[in-house]
């Protein structure tokens, strides 16, 4: 909620203005039972004509200026809820850009994208909400049951019986609706995962011709989905007949009672007309705040959680020169014992990297190979600094990481992640990637990645435009164009996460002796599965679980690292190693 | 959730709605309970209002001189038609509750059945994502509107027609004031629909867009980060965010105005009726009671106009549901087996392609002229470059797909005379997808075959190395993993596939890059099984690594669809040519 208020605040007076108009709406069309009723038990037995006339157009006129003020407050409080949306989305994605590495796992992409979309959507339709209905649907009850009351007294207090039971049956029954909702949404990710197992796997199936296992396993899941959809079905589709059926006993009652005192000569029959508009008045009250708290329990959860995310504490702030820490040796990328654990935590089992210690001079060439989950990828995420180290500190020319520039520290490096992305837009400006590189550029680049004989194929070359997640690209045009992307800055430090994995040796090749020959004084980290891509660099890491187990060149870890030698006999065949 | 776009409209209604419809009529019975007791329910609804101003002008006759016996019988019968009327509504909505739920799940189980007879090929062209939300989004817009429309369009029926037959029985003349104000305002709700709709298509595809450019940037995120290229993206999604705000402002400003309006002509018809009632009264055309009615009767009446235009759209948004899933269920399933085709039993494990020619999109030729013969026992080794052909020639051999021309023999019969089943049956395959699904580590494994006992599975998983790795886990055995595999490595979740094809004991072999996702060590251990594995069956390997496949009593050199050599390593490297290159370009 508190978001919601920073927002709206911005908005104070516009906010104000229709909040306002929303109130005379509210009690203009509250006027108008109370015209009716003196029109009909005061005017009428008068055989006032044009009295009669005059009354009734006095209602005409109210519902017109109702509608006045009806339409002008929505059109404000859709003003409001937009622009409190459109700066809400704004920082939301602004932030989301600049969260460390740590807040994101945190978090998690699929939570960060619906908070983007479904959260600010509910955010933005519950401001729009509270301006209209929530203004509307107190004022309704409270006016309606305040103004029966000053019509009569024994009446109303039928209304005041009546209302809280009201109120009771649908929060009950929304207490017990909505839990029943999420047993059916677990259904829904039951139906779908399976769905999505034999979309995927949906060769294994037919190969082992389990299509009768797999109809059997979805038919349960289903049935149970049925089951929990119809019961909470059944039980959300009480409160309407009820409430409907709560309002009607009312005005029977009010009938019974009014007629009573009618003949007790302490009412009037008009009265009793008035009090049944009162009625449906008074009973849209009551639903429309019932609607307005279940979308407040609703926007709220969204606010807070896009809350969390811009209210986040910028995590990799740059610390002053003095208390950076000194490097221990020269060198264009050193790791002074670096540890490093995703949770923060520096027990043993939580480490992913332990104690990693080298130094790679300027224009040297690093190589890190060892298996899946070893802490490969976890040496870039520190020597970026999309983390801090736990342990340790992490050098580029010669300065500790965090008291670099973020963004000038990340300019220096031309990068490939494992599954980087490629983005819907053009090629040109999928590689110059908002630099300043010219069309030359972005060409030599592409060239050096071997990209360029398919680039060609397409007639608008480098305007041609990728889909989605690239997805009008093989595997290895993706990675081509990665590396292009990577080269194109003429960057100062290049880092290649399995970035020719999909490519095969020859091109591999080609593209190495480019990078060779092309870019002398770069830097280069590559890392890799296959020994033949690392082989030839002057310095080689050899990892597992977090730690070095081997470095050294390559003809070194041949004779010191037992594992490195394994590897490379087992890659490459026993006869050439 | 985001906006969901207003009336898309289906394209063959007609046909759409037939075919719904043969689901409908199953639950016929229930359906027509529901519907007459609906108009029951509605009939008793209307008569409240009527005993409602009965007691009313009971009531009227003034101070001192109210029947009330009279009072008690309208106000008695009035509460017996409002309680039996609610009451039966709740019958109805239970009912039809169940109904839609039903066809529901029937409409689920009819597409996850024909799921199982389509084609691979259809997974291959179709995004999973396209095909689930027509089982779940779909599904619950059909069944929501079966759910409700049906009995509200008559309930609002019934009440339209019924109040207005009710008014004009009470007064005609008041009548009169009605019969001018619902035109303007049914005509006023399609006019604004027909203006709105194409502003609420704009603002659902501004939606649509920003939820894409937000889904994109932010898998994208550490590569933004990386090349400092968070202005750029910001000031890009400044101009989608705008777009989306003022799409939204446009279509909310002009629909926003349409609830105030259908309340203001509901008014001004009540000032009227109330104006006309005063006057028809003094000059005694009128008691106070009918007034009270008649206002009731108007009251009930301008709802239902405004619900049956929602409706009208839900409907229509229903059919086209429906028509993306019967567009679903039309889809071409995997051809019959022959009428004469045999059950593969008792193979040797002799196969033969000659002359194979497949493409997958007519006009792009993946294999053109393939000819290969692997004698029953023989590993036969697949390499090449990316996209060659590799993994089309397994898809051909388990006829995921069939070819354009030339045939496959299985011990001399071509395969298409043996049944599917048995011809898949007759494989054991581990690919380089590998795929598990959620249960236990124990179900994965003994996937495939039935029965199988623990003993087995154990052994399975030995001879895969994954043994111990298991007993490791909290739960041994009875371990659940799931879908993404999110709880184990990719290289176990290859392991695990890999005791799987083992305890499938099947007499041909098909390895897709099997181990790619095993390190070079564990790699190394299980080698030895998978010799074992692969002992006198007829084998298919595709490997990247071409170490693995030294061995090979034949290595096939795919390149651009056709074999371009073949021989053993040995012969390939004597020969010097593209296998030679491959094999060196390991080591530049």
């Amino acid at each position: 909620m508190k978001l919601i208020v920073r927002y709206m605040k911005r908005y104070l007076r516009l906010t104000v203005f229709s909040v306002g108009l929303k109130l005379m709406a509210t009690l203009t069309e509250l006027m108008i039972p109370y015209v009716m009723e003196h029109l009909l038990d005061k005017v009428a037995p008068q055989k006032n004509i044009p009295a009669a006339l005059l009354w009734g157009l006095l209602m005409v006129a109210l519902a017109l200026l109702a509608r006045f003020f009806n339409v002008n407050a929505n059109r404000t409080s859709v003003r409001v809820s937009k622009e409190c949306a459109y700066e809400i989305r704004r920082d939301l994605f602004r932030k989301s850009l600049t969260l460390s590495g740590t807040q994101t796992d945190r978090v998690g992409l699929p939570s960060l994208t619906s908070r983007m979309t479904a959260d600010s959507y509910n955010v933005q339709n519950f401001i729009r909400s509270i301006q209209t209905m929530g203004i509307r649907a107190p004022i309704m009850l409270v006016g309606g049951i305040a103004i029966t009351l000053t019509m009569d007294v024994g009446l109303a207090s039928i209304l005041c019986v009546m209302a809280p039971v009201m109120i009771v049956v649908i929060v009950a029954v929304s207490m017990r609706g909505i839990p029943l909702y999420g047993g059916v949404q677990k259904s829904v990710d039951d139906i779908v995962r399976i769905m999505r197992e034999n979309i995927t796997g949906i060769r294994v199936v037919k190969a082992l011709s389990r299509e009768a296992h797999e109809s059997r396993r979805f038919g349960a899941v289903n049935a149970e989905m049925a089951r929990r959809d119809r019961k909470a079905g059944v039980v959300m589709a009480l409160p309407g007949p009820l409430i409907t059926l709560a309002l009607n006993v009312g005005l029977t009652l009010v009938v019974i009672i009014g007629a009573r005192r009618v003949n007790a000569g302490v009412t009037q029959p008009g009265v009793i007309l008035a009090f049944l508009t009162y009625f449906n008045m008074i009973l849209m009250g009551v639903m429309g705040l019932n609607r307005i708290f279940m979308m407040m329990s609703k926007a709220n959860a969204s606010a807070n959680r896009i809350q969390e995310v811009i209210d986040a504490e910028e995590e990799l702030v740059r610390i002053p020169e003095c208390d950076a820490a000194a490097p221990s040796r020269p060198g264009c990328i050193v790791f002074d014992h670096v540890s490093f654990a995703y949770t923060g935590k520096t027990q043993e089992e939580q480490l992913a990297l332990k104690d990693i210690d080298f130094a790679l001079p300027q224009g040297g060439s690093l190589g890190i190979i060892g298996p899946t989950g070893c802490g490969k990828t976890t040496i870039i995420n520190l020597l970026m600094r999309f983390y801090d180290a736990t342990k340790g500190a992490v050098f580029v020319d010669g300065r500790d990481v965090r008291a670099w520039d973020v963004s000038a520290l990340r300019r220096r490096f031309g990068v490939v992640f494992q599954n980087d992305a490629v983005f819907a837009d053009t090629l040109s400006e999928n590689i110059g990637f908002g630099r300043k590189v010219d069309l030359e550029q972005i060409e030599k680049a592409a060239a050096e990645a071997q990209a360029l004989d398919f680039i060609d194929q397409y007639e608008d070359r480098f305007e041609h435009r990728s889909d989605i997640r690239g997805a009008n690209f093989s595997g290895g045009q993706r990675q081509r164009l990665l590396l292009s992307r990577a080269l194109a800055g003429a960057p100062d430090i290049l880092v290649l996460d399995d970035a020719s994995s999909a490519l095969d040796y020859r091109t591999d090749a080609r593209l190495r002796q480019a990078i060779r020959e092309n870019h002398r004084r770069t830097t280069t980290v590559i890392i890799a599965q296959r020994v033949s891509s690392v082989m030839h660099l002057d310095h080689i890491l050899m990892l597992d679980d977090g730690r070095i187990l081997g470095q050294g060149s390559h003809e070194e870890l041949l004779r010191t690292c037992p594992s490195y030698a394994e590897i490379y006999q087992t890659q490459m065949g026993e006869e050439e190693a | 959730m985001p906006p969901i776009v207003h009336g898309s409209k289906p394209k063959n209604a007609r046909g759409a709605l037939r075919r719904l419809l043969s689901y409908i009529t199953r639950y016929r019975l229930p359906l027509f309970a529901a519907l007459a007791l609906s108009f029951i329910s509605n009939i008793l609804a209307l008569l409240g209002p009527s005993l409602a101003g009965s007691a009313i002008n009971e009531a009227a006759a003034g101070a001192g001189r109210v029947n009330f016996s009279q009072v008690w019988y309208f106000a008695s019968r009035m509460l017996v038609c409002y309680v039996s009327s609610s009451l039966i509504t709740i019958a109805i909505n239970v009912v039809m509750m169940h109904v839609s739920k039903r066809i529901a799940q029937n409409l689920r189980t009819d597409i996850f059945e024909k799921l199982l007879r389509l084609p691979v090929g259809f997974f291959d062209r179709n995004a999973a994502g396209d095909i689930i939300s027509r089982a779940s989004y779909d599904v619950d817009v059909i069944s929501t509107s079966l759910g409700t429309d049906i009995v509200q369009i008559l309930t609002s029926t019934v009440t339209v027609v019924g109040s207005l037959v009710m008014m004009l029985i009470i007064s005609p003349p008041l009548s009169a004031v009605v019969l001018v104000t619902i035109p303007v305002s049914v005509g006023y709700a399609v006019w604004m629909r027909r203006k709105t709709r194409p502003r609420f298509a704009r603002r659902s595809k501004s939606y649509g867009a920003m939820n894409g450019f937000v889904e994109e940037m932010f898998s994208g995120q550490k590569t933004i980060q990386a090349y400092a290229y968070e202005e750029h993206a910001n000031a890009r999604f400044e101009q989608v965010n705008g777009t989306a705000a003022d799409a939204y402002y446009d279509a909310d400003y002009y629909g926003c105005t349409i609830g105030p309006t259908m309340g203001a002509i509901n008014n001004v018809s009540l000032g009227l009726v109330s104006m006309l009632g005063a006057v028809l009264y003094m000059t005694g055309g009128v008691t106070l009671g009918q007034i009270s009615s008649f206002v009731l009767y108007s009251r009930r009446f301008s709802g239902p106009i405004n619900e049956i235009a929602n409706m009208i759209n839900d409907i229509f948004s229903a059919l086209s549901a429906a028509e993306r899933i019967f567009d679903l269920l039309d889809q071409e399933e995997e051809g019959a087996d022959l009428p004469d085709a045999r059950t593969l039993a008792r193979v040797r494990g002799d196969v033969a392609l000659s002359h194979v020619a497949f493409g997958y999109t007519p006009g792009k030729t993946v294999l053109k002229d393939l000819t290969l013969k692997a004698d029953a026992g023989k590993l036969i080794a697949i390499v090449g470059p990316t996209g060659a052909g590799k993994t089309t020639i397994i898809n051909l051999l388990m006829r995921f797909y069939d070819p354009s021309a030339g045939q496959i023999t299985v011990d001399g019969t071509d395969i298409r005379r043996f049944t599917r089943s048995s011809l898949r049956a007759a494989y054991a395959m581990v690919l380089q997808d590998t795929w598990v699904f959620r249960g236990t580590i124990f179900e994965n494994i003994a996937y495939g075959k039935d029965g199988a006992t623990m003993e087995e599975v154990v052994a399975a998983a030995k001879a895969a190395h994954i043994h111990s790795f298991i007993l490791r886990l909290p739960e041994g055995y009875q371990t659940v993993i799931s879908e993404d595999g999110g709880n184990i490595s990719k290289g176990q979740k290859q392991m695990l596939t890999i005791a799987r094809a083992m305890l499938y004991d099947a007499h041909m072999l098909i390895l897709d890059e099997a181990t790619s996702n095993v390190d070079t060590g564990t790699e190394r251990q299980i080698q030895a099984a998978m010799r074992r594995l692969m002992q006198g069956k007829t084998c298919f390997v595709i490997a990247h690594r071409l170490s693995t496949i030294r061995h090979a009593d034949c290595i096939l050199v795919v390149r651009q669809g056709d074999v371009v050599e073949q021989g053993t390593h040995e012969e390939l490297m004597k020969a010097k040519g593209f296998y030679h290159q491959l094999y060196a370009a390991q080591f530049e």
